[in-house]
């Protein structure tokens, strides 16, 4: 077989040729010429919510021509915390990562600030609240931007019957659909009273005494409402304090009228019990009245989502904020940069919460009237509430204003139902304040 | 005279020839053999045992932020700690009561099983495993169910007897037992099925002999077949400590430690404070916390078993 040997000058005028060829032809972008770009999200628990998402990002990738990759990673078994735990070990893993609560000041060190696209958002979307400030800051550094999907009020939802019949209070009336609350009187005192009233009708609150979030964001509420800190701003125990003192008082008074068995309750318990028809209220977003429609309708036609009852220091609402922050080890941080800011827009968020069945709650202060809230049902306006359109309610955080870092010890160890748990038990209150005082000095270790 | 002529190439050749002959004998050998097919295995414990092991020592040395070495210092915070010391024992309550009722009960079923006539034994051994094949992980939520606070079905087959209703997950001492319970549940076949093996392999004889001395029922159980078990007994007891010692599934599902810490045990509470926490280092300080214990166990254990085995 011949072999003809191409000589010098044929090379020379070849690759003249073809150099020439390339430096004429039109610039041609590639399908995905702005990289890649990969993103863990929480995978929701409303059927068919994650589909919104992926709209999303995947009409951004296209006209951005970024590859992406999405993982939806569950909560459940806390594979999501594992996961982040895994990564920020690594140093290796997703561009963008949706972190819950306090994960974000957990790993304020490996995270790329996000204040360029964090101060434009703000100015476009409204303010933003100061439990997302709290969770989502650090030294003034924004260390990811609050996620509508997964963010949530755990308010109370009540049997609008059961309510009316046994403690005389008209829910519907008290927070009407469509105009501001008329709650002047839904205060603690009026809450106890009527947990009473339905204890004796055989239909007590579902509010758990556990060690899981649902538990302790509940009671971090009414400790917030009396002004109740175990630890505060600035890093000092205030354990033992008068308005501690009330707080367990009240906790003690509380759980003579709840089920006995909810030192036991975990973060599904407090949702059967409404969906069982066992009880008046739950603390909860909507999730328990979204599994009623399905599984007992009868049920869920008589939930009423509203407002937190207020104590002597005001309205308290727990509130979980998610986060999509970047790793600091992200390739492609600016890529993702600009995809948040398009998961920010309001059309961006008005399409993801309409997708979870108004479960996802927007942190900006122009996107809490959105329509899906209305016309959510039945009954229809059950959801109105739930946003805090009237911000009559602070929105707070368990354990809050401790250092982050020392709250979410305080969180997870679950400190302030264990407390409750044992002054109820017999404990004796000096003694349960020792014992808890014990604990945060352990949680503020560096 | 020689009738081969000097070769100065010989000796090498006969040296690289030796050399040959070696691998071939070495490779021939069993034990080279047997190395070589589990050294895949070996590479593969290294990487995912040893060095995460070693990798968890570091990070027990270093502070909360994981920006300094503070030698010891997490495991003197540690010792100050009353939670930390609740867990302590409750893992030794947990583990070896649950061994013990593990072995008791292993050593009466293997006894039951070894008595079924022969063509019957396959389906019984085969039931009773059914615990310990189920992933622990999906067995302890139907157990959580069967627990439930407010829809327990034990509570509810109870109530026709007057009794309950039973905080199974909600009183300290009730939780204690039901975490017990579903490990005992599912690590007695364990040690069901290495009883039977090490009653199999008693010889008949010893027992006739027995027998024939007029050993009674609890004689032969206690002259004969304990001591042919011994070793099984002791090296399935050590095994399932340490398997006991970090279980997480059953009581992270069945109450995550709680109600007031009164479940936790090393593993869970190593999680909650390494990874619910963001306390990476304390959390491995915690389960790392385990080791000694195991080791001591260990020692004395192995120690045990190798005199036995030296007297004999």
């Amino acid at each position: 077989m011949s072999r003809k040997k191409l000589s010098r000058r044929e090379f020379v005028a070849a690759t003249a040729l073809s150099s020439a060829a390339l430096i004429t032809a039109p610039y041609v972008r590639g399908a995905y010429a702005a990289g890649k770009l990969s993103m863990g999200f929480w995978d929701h628990w409303v059927p068919g919510a994650n589909s919104a998402s992926t709209e999303l990002v995947n009409e951004w990738a296209a006209k951005e021509k970024v590859e992406v990759q999405i993982d939806y990673i569950t909560s459940q078994g806390n594979k999501n915390i594992v996961t982040i735990a895994a990564e920020a070990q690594a140093k290796s893993g997703h561009d963008i990562f949706q972190m819950p609560t306090w994960w974000p000041q957990a790993n304020a060190e490996l995270l790329e600030p996000v204040n360029d696209i964090m101060d434009p958002l703000v100015k476009l979307n409204g303010e933003v609240n100061g439990t997302v400030k709290y969770l989502g800051q650090a030294d003034g550094k924004w260390l990811g931007v609050p996620a509508s999907v997964g963010s949530q009020i755990k308010g109370p939802c009540s049997r609008i019957d059961l309510m009316k019949k046994y403690a005389g209070i008209d829910v519907q009336e008290m927070y009407p659909a469509g105009s501001p609350p008329k709650a002047d009187n839904w205060t603690l005192d009026t809450f106890l009273k009527a947990a009473e009233a339905c204890h004796k009708a055989g239909f007590p609150f579902g509010i758990g005494l556990g060690e899981t979030s649902d538990n302790v964001d509940t009671a971090g509420a009414i400790f917030q409402s009396y002004g109740a800190h175990l630890v505060d701003a600035k890093g000092n125990l205030t354990v033992k304090t008068d308005a501690v003192r009330q707080a367990l008082e009240f906790y003690k008074k509380l759980l003579a009228f709840l089920p006995p068995d909810v030192a036991a309750w975990d973060d599904a318990s407090n949702n059967k019990w409404l969906v069982a028809g066992k009880g008046a209220m739950i603390m909860n977003p909507p999730s328990a009245w979204a599994v009623a429609k399905r599984d007992a309708p009868q049920v869920a036609e008589q939930c009423w989502t509203h407002g937190f009852p207020a104590g002597p220091k005001g309205r308290f609402a727990p509130y979980l904020p998610f986060f999509w922050s970047i790793w600091s080890f992200s390739k492609n941080k600016e890529a993702a940069k600009s995809l948040l800011t398009f998961l920010s827009q309001p059309a961006s968020i008005e399409k993801m919460v309409i997708a979870s069945g108004g479960y996802d709650l927007p942190a900006y202060e122009k996107l809490t009237t959105l329509k899906v809230w209305e016309e959510q049902g039945p009954p229809k306006g059950t959801l109105y509430h739930y946003p805090n359109p009237y911000k009559h309610q602070t929105l707070s955080i368990a354990a809050s204003p401790a250092p982050p870092k020392v709250a979410q010890q305080i969180y997870f160890q679950a400190t302030l139902t264990k407390m409750c748990l044992r002054y109820y038990q017999g404990e004796a209150m000096e003694k349960t304040l020792a014992w808890a005082e014990g604990e945060c000095e352990g949680f503020m270790r560096s | 005279m020689v009738d081969v002529a000097f070769q100065p190439n010989r000796a090498a050749a006969a040296q690289s020839g030796r050399r040959r002959v070696g691998l071939r004998n070495a490779l021939r050998r069993k034990s080279m053999s047997a190395f070589l097919m589990t050294l895949p295995l070996i590479l593969l414990i290294a990487v995912l045992v040893i060095y995460p092991a070693f990798y968890s020592l570091h990070l027990a040395t270093l502070n909360k932020a994981m920006t300094k070495f503070v030698g010891f210092g997490n495991f003197e915070f540690l010792f100050k700690r009353d939670t930390f010391w609740l867990v302590v024992k409750q893992s030794c309550i947990f583990a070896i009561s649950a061994v013990v009722f593990k072995a008791l009960i292993g050593f009466i079923v293997a006894h039951f099983v070894h008595n079924v006539p022969a063509n019957k034994q396959r389906k019984w051994r085969g039931m009773l495993l059914v615990p310990w094949v189920i992933p622990p992980a999906m067995s302890t939520l139907a157990w959580l169910w069967l627990f439930d606070p407010s829809y327990s079905a034990f509570n509810y087959t109870l109530s026709f007897f007057g009794i309950g209703p039973i905080p199974w997950t909600g009183d300290a001492m009730w939780a204690r037992f039901s975490v017990i319970l579903v490990n005992v549940w599912y690590g007695a076949p364990f040690f069901m099925i290495m009883y039977l093996a090490a009653l199999k392999s008693v010889p008949e004889q010893l027992y006739e002999a027995a027998a024939i001395d007029g050993a009674n029922w609890w004689q032969r159980i206690w002259y004969v077949t304990l001591p042919m078990m011994r070793n099984i007994i002791a090296i399935t007891t050590l095994f399932s400590l340490i398997v006991t010692f970090a279980n997480f599934d059953i009581v992270r599902i069945l109450t995550a430690g709680g109600p007031l810490d009164h479940t936790h045990i090393f593993a869970t509470w190593a999680f909650r404070v390494g990874i619910e926490g963001s306390d990476i280092p304390l959390g491995a300080s915690v389960s790392l916390f385990m080791v000694p214990i195991l080791a001591v166990a260990a020692i004395f254990i192995l120690r045990d078993i190798t005199k036995r085995g030296n007297e004999s």
